[in-house]
């Protein structure tokens, strides 16, 4: 080791706290990169394992009921390698130990063989063979502590059966499984059952006929073609419209949470990249003018320029290795966290969910580049400087009256604060880039607390407005609305609407979707469409509202017409007006009235659902009313959705809320304190002069202090400006056709955003502070600077 | 026949002694000295022998290991950090061999520091006016000459009409031209407002100007001597 080495490692040790802030925001983006890219990566490469071992099917499609030999012609389709037919359906569970309705999907299991596609991974036991039989989802066990030979009783289209457990399964279908009408994942009341063959196809009147159908496609094959071909062959025995993975509910989940981690990935580690860079640079300048005198010795002793620039480069380098070191350690443990919670929410069969090893080199590569290359500008500064200038004193810096002066003048500032003004105008690209820096601090903070009031907003949209029924009663199929006054009089209703459901493409030109409408009647209570002005609006006679997601995405508005292919009733398609566009956070909505659906239908007053308020107390009477009860389907507690709604959601908040606060103390503290402590240097002497003449502690901290918060004060509608921005993006990242999340920011957003990064930065410069009192007087004026 | 002098500065016992790296130094070793009202008192001595520790502890910077230090009837040596504060702004003018401007402050509100927060100043200009400097008080640090620059910090420390200006090296960064320059403004200082003014030096050729010339050596004062002619500034040269 050469001196100039010891010389590396002693300036490093001294420079610890300093460094050590800087590190700290490096480590956030390395964390951050390590987690959102790692996890982005684990994620895609699981996914993609998972669904090519286990064939996940390409295309799906539902249809009412048709023919089992209609599947020589669909193999025929060009580009179709496989299909695979099954008899599916939903179930209302009795289990026991459990008061409250569960409910199944149920699909059939091949007698014989495994199914060709979206084939499921045994995880205990055997699959069912036969009747009473059933393999259930491997969550669904677990959440409800099933062992193998456990039984419980599940009502089948109509008829009540006794069903043993014969084995636990997870499917690459059902990563991520969601009940009808839920928010929510809930293992617990919502399963899936596989039932033999048989058995479904006779519960179901589905003999030599099938209801779903997968299709797995030769590579290179356009899924359009296939679709089509596949449509017009089931549209005569009412296909539902088929759709590719997109449309797949669990796989459209995962994908979202895929794109979510790559948007991160791409957005925030840059941000805190770039900060350290700043950081490393403000920092390595100061150093290298401090070190005049040496950098000078060093040229006159023979050290060539590069090697001068590179001892710099390399002070920078430590930092950045820290930074980096801190960076893998908590990225580590966030990426376990972060692992641990898509083990609660998916179901994968296996845990590839470790971050690949290039992605640590990738982010400490990136790190350590992007830190060179922010100190890159003072290492040059110390090649270039001549020996001979380098040993002299810097002359002061020099200061030019401005027109600040006059707006100075006119407020009689006393003289200390004229020093904070003119520092702060005299470098401006220093006061803009530590400004900025903590401007991004409180950006951070507006950017992870809008989230809170966008929560608020969409649950009050939501339960509030929107689905103001206590529970939603799913009956088997259409069924004449006069079913509504035997629900009247189950146990514990009070009051009871219709509601339809329908498949339909929307079409508009080009541009088509596949949606479902809800068709409920004219001044329903319950279940209520809210406008974008925030009233509750029926659709007129003829009209269609639409979610505004919805419309932009068909580029329809107001008036406009709609093209509505029905994939239900007699399956026709008609021409519809859009009557109004609704605010609508969770998927993308269409609505018309329930008598509109029924004249284009030509036939009766017809329900499938009913919206019902509940008397509390008489919930368990109702939903033993429910198990016996044959036209019933299934039961959605939107009360008990808004629940854990609620406080999943909530939990999410906090943690998240949290964490950008603690991101945001740790950028401010790195930008605040060496920010504080370059001025502390660089105003020794003045600040030494001022407490000789007799200024006290206070008034001299006065000048220190100033400078930072008027900074930091500054800082703050840039910060604003920032994070509503980053807030609006991330808003619109989130918003997909599951889900939107809406900007709100109130007042006590930034309100708060500001206090934290204030009270940091106050914080901050207080440690640094606390030098002035330890400064020796007579030092620092003897020495020459 | 004059009037006694007033005693401005009394030390009895004046002890300062350094620790460093467990061995003791005794920069002070026992200095009992009267400074009086009014005169120009030069220190010399060579590096290390006290001067400027005797200094420092005169101006409230530093502290006496032991012995006593009265300003008038003032007790120094028993006085804590807030009462030193006060008793430099109220009392104290300070000159240092590098001036100490702050650089972002023009010549007159360099001034202003002092003239803001003292309890009877003089203007500002008028301060920068007797070190001949009126003309140019709008000037930046960086825009004056060392010898301009020092003379703002001599208009600095006179401004608040101190009655004890104390001078480390003020000449030790100037030129003897420059050098003279500031301390004929010393000497009108001395001579118009009766400040007493003590300097410290190394350059044996300002003796000249001194009403007294106490010489150190080893923490002790070695001999005290009486100018009967002093020179003028003007006459004197290195």
């Amino acid at each position: 080791m050469d001196a100039l080495d010891i010389k590396l490692l002693r300036d490093f040790r001294k420079l610890a706290l300093q460094g050590l802030a800087i590190a700290v925001v490096l480590a956030c983006g390395v964390a951050i990169l390590l987690t959102a890219f790692g996890m982005h990566r684990a994620l895609i490469d699981t996914r993609s394992a998972y669904y090519e071992r286990n064939r996940f099917a390409d295309i799906f499609v539902e249809t009412r009921r048709a023919p089992l030999r209609l599947l020589d012609d669909i193999r025929a389709i060009a580009g179709v390698i496989a299909a695979e037919p099954r008899v599916q359906g939903m179930a209302v569970l009795d289990l026991p130990d459990r008061v409250d309705l569960a409910m199944g999907q149920l699909l059939s299991w091949p007698s014989g063989n495994d199914p060709l596609l979206n084939e499921p991974i045994l995880r205990r036991g055997l699959p069912p063979e036969r009747a009473g039989e059933v393999m259930v989802s491997d969550a669904f066990a677990r959440a409800n502590d099933f062992d193998i030979g456990d039984g419980f009783f599940a009502n089948i289209n109509g008829q009540r059966r006794a069903l043993i457990i014969t084995g636990t399964a997870v499917s690459p279908e059902f990563i991520y499984t969601i009940g009808p009408g839920a928010l929510m994942p809930d293992n617990a009341g919502f399963g899936i059952l596989w039932l033999p063959e048989a058995e479904m196809a006779a519960a179901f009147d589905m003999s030599g006929a099938f209801n779903h159908l997968s299709l797995s496609l030769s590579r290179g094959t356009q899924p359009e073609d296939v679709t089509a071909r596949l449509d017009a062959l089931l549209d005569p025995y009412g296909g539902l419209g088929a759709y590719g993975r997109d449309g797949q509910l669990s796989d459209s989940f995962v994908a979202t949470e895929i794109d979510q981690l790559r948007a991160m990935a791409v957005v925030v580690p840059p941000v805190f990249f770039v900060i350290s860079a700043f950081l490393v640079g403000m920092v390595m300048s100061r150093i290298v003018s401090l070190e005049r005198a040496q950098i000078g010795l060093l040229k006159a002793l023979g050290y060539p320029d590069g090697r001068i620039a590179l001892h710099y480069l390399l002070l920078a380098g430590l930092i950045a290795l820290l930074g980096v070191a801190l960076g893998w350690g908590a990225g580590s443990m966030l990426a376990r966290a972060m692992a641990g919670q898509y083990a609660q929410f998916f179901d994968f069969p296996y845990l590839i969910f470790r971050v690949p090893a290039w992605v640590y080199g990738m982010s400490g590569l990136a790190a350590l580049a992007t830190t060179m290359a922010g100190a890159l500008r003072a290492a040059l500064m110390a090649a270039r400087l001549p020996p001979a200038i380098a040993m002299q004193p810097p002359a002061p810096p020099a200061f030019r009256h401005t027109m600040a002066d006059r707006v100075m003048a006119h407020l009689a500032l006393n003289q200390t604060s004229i020093m904070i003004w003119r520092s702060v105008i005299r470098w401006p690209v220093r006061s803009a880039l530590t400004a900025l820096g903590l401007g991004a601090a409180t950006a951070a903070v507006i950017a992870s607390g809008f989230m809170f009031g966008a929560l608020d907003r969409i649950i009050d949209l939501a339960f509030n407005q929107s689905y103001r029924q206590d529970a939603m009663i799913l009956l088997a199929g259409e069924v004449p609305d006069t079913a509504l006054a035997d629900i009247r009089r189950l146990p514990g209703v009070i009051q009871a609407e219709a509601q339809q459901f329908h498949a339909v493409t929307l079409r508009h030109g080009p541009r088509e979707k596949r949606v479902s409408i809800e068709a409920r009647p004219a001044g329903a209570d319950l279940s209520r469409v809210i406008g974008t002005d925030g009233r509750a609006v029926d659709p007129a006679p003829g009209g269609i509202l639409l979610s505004d997601r919805l419309a932009r995405q068909l580029e329809l508005g107001v008036g406009d017409p709609v093209e509505v292919v029905f994939h239900t009733g007699p399956r026709e398609t008609h021409d519809m007006i859009v009557a109004g566009l609704v605010a609508q956070y969770f998927g993308l909505g269409a609505y018309v009235e329930i008598g509109e659906i029924d004249r284009l239908f030509r036939r009766s007053a017809r329900m499938s659902v009913a919206n019902v308020l509940i008397d509390p107390d008489a919930m368990g009477a109702l939903h033993a009313a429910l198990q016996g009860m044959p036209m019933s389907a299934g039961l959605i507690e939107m009360t008990r959705n808004r629940q854990s709604f609620q406080d999943t959601i909530r939990e999410n908040v906090v943690v998240v809320n949290t964490v950008y606060a603690v991101i945001a103390v740790l950028i401010t503290v790195g930008v605040a304190y060496n920010a504080a402590r370059i001025q502390m240097s660089e105003r020794a002497r003045e600040l030494a002069s001022l407490r000789i003449m007799g200024f006290s502690r206070a008034e001299v901290s006065f000048v220190l202090v100033g400078e930072t918060m008027v900074i930091a004060l500054i800082a703050q509608p840039a910060g604003w400006v920032m994070g509503t921005a980053i807030a609006r993006a991330l808003s619109r990242g989130f918003t997909s056709d599951l889900y939107a999340i809406p900007l709100v920011l109130e007042p006590a957003n930034f309100a708060w955003a500001s206090l934290v990064v204030l009270a940091a930065s106050l914080g901050s410069v207080l440690v640094v502070r606390r030098r002035i009192d330890r400064m020796d007087l007579v030092g620092v004026m003897k020495t020459r600077e | 026949m004059s009037p006694p002098p007033q005693i401005v500065f009394r030390t009895e016992g004046l002890t300062k002694v350094y620790v460093t790296g467990g061995i003791r130094l005794h920069a002070l070793a026992g200095i009992d000295l009267a400074l009086y009202r009014g005169e120009i008192a030069v220190l010399l001595g060579p590096s290390g022998s006290g001067k400027s520790t005797l200094l420092n502890i005169l101006g409230g910077l530093d502290h006496a290991t032991s012995g006593h230090v009265w300003f008038r009837d003032l007790e120094l040596t028993g006085l804590g950090d807030r009462a030193l504060t006060r008793y430099r702004r109220d009392h104290v003018g300070f000159v240092f061999q590098f001036y100490n401007l702050v650089a972002s402050l023009s010549a007159r509100e360099n001034v202003q520091l002092v003239t803001d927060v003292a309890r009877d100043p003089m203007d500002a200009a008028e301060a920068l006016d007797r070190v001949g400097l009126g003309a140019r008080r709008d000037h930046f640090p960086s825009e004056l000459s060392g010898g301009e620059q020092q003379r703002v910090a001599i208009a600095r420390a006179i401004a608040k009409r101190p009655e004890v200006l104390l001078c480390d090296e003020p000449t030790g960064a100037l030129d003897s031209k420059t050098g003279v320059a500031v301390l004929e403004v010393l000497a009108e200082i001395n001579a118009s407002l009766g400040t007493t003014t003590v300097v410290i030096t190394h350059n044996a050729a300002i003796r000249a100007m001194a009403h007294r010339v106490i010489r150190f050596a080893d923490g002790k004062i070695a001999d005290v001597a009486v100018n009967d002619t002093r020179l003028s500034p003007q006459d004197i040269s290195w």
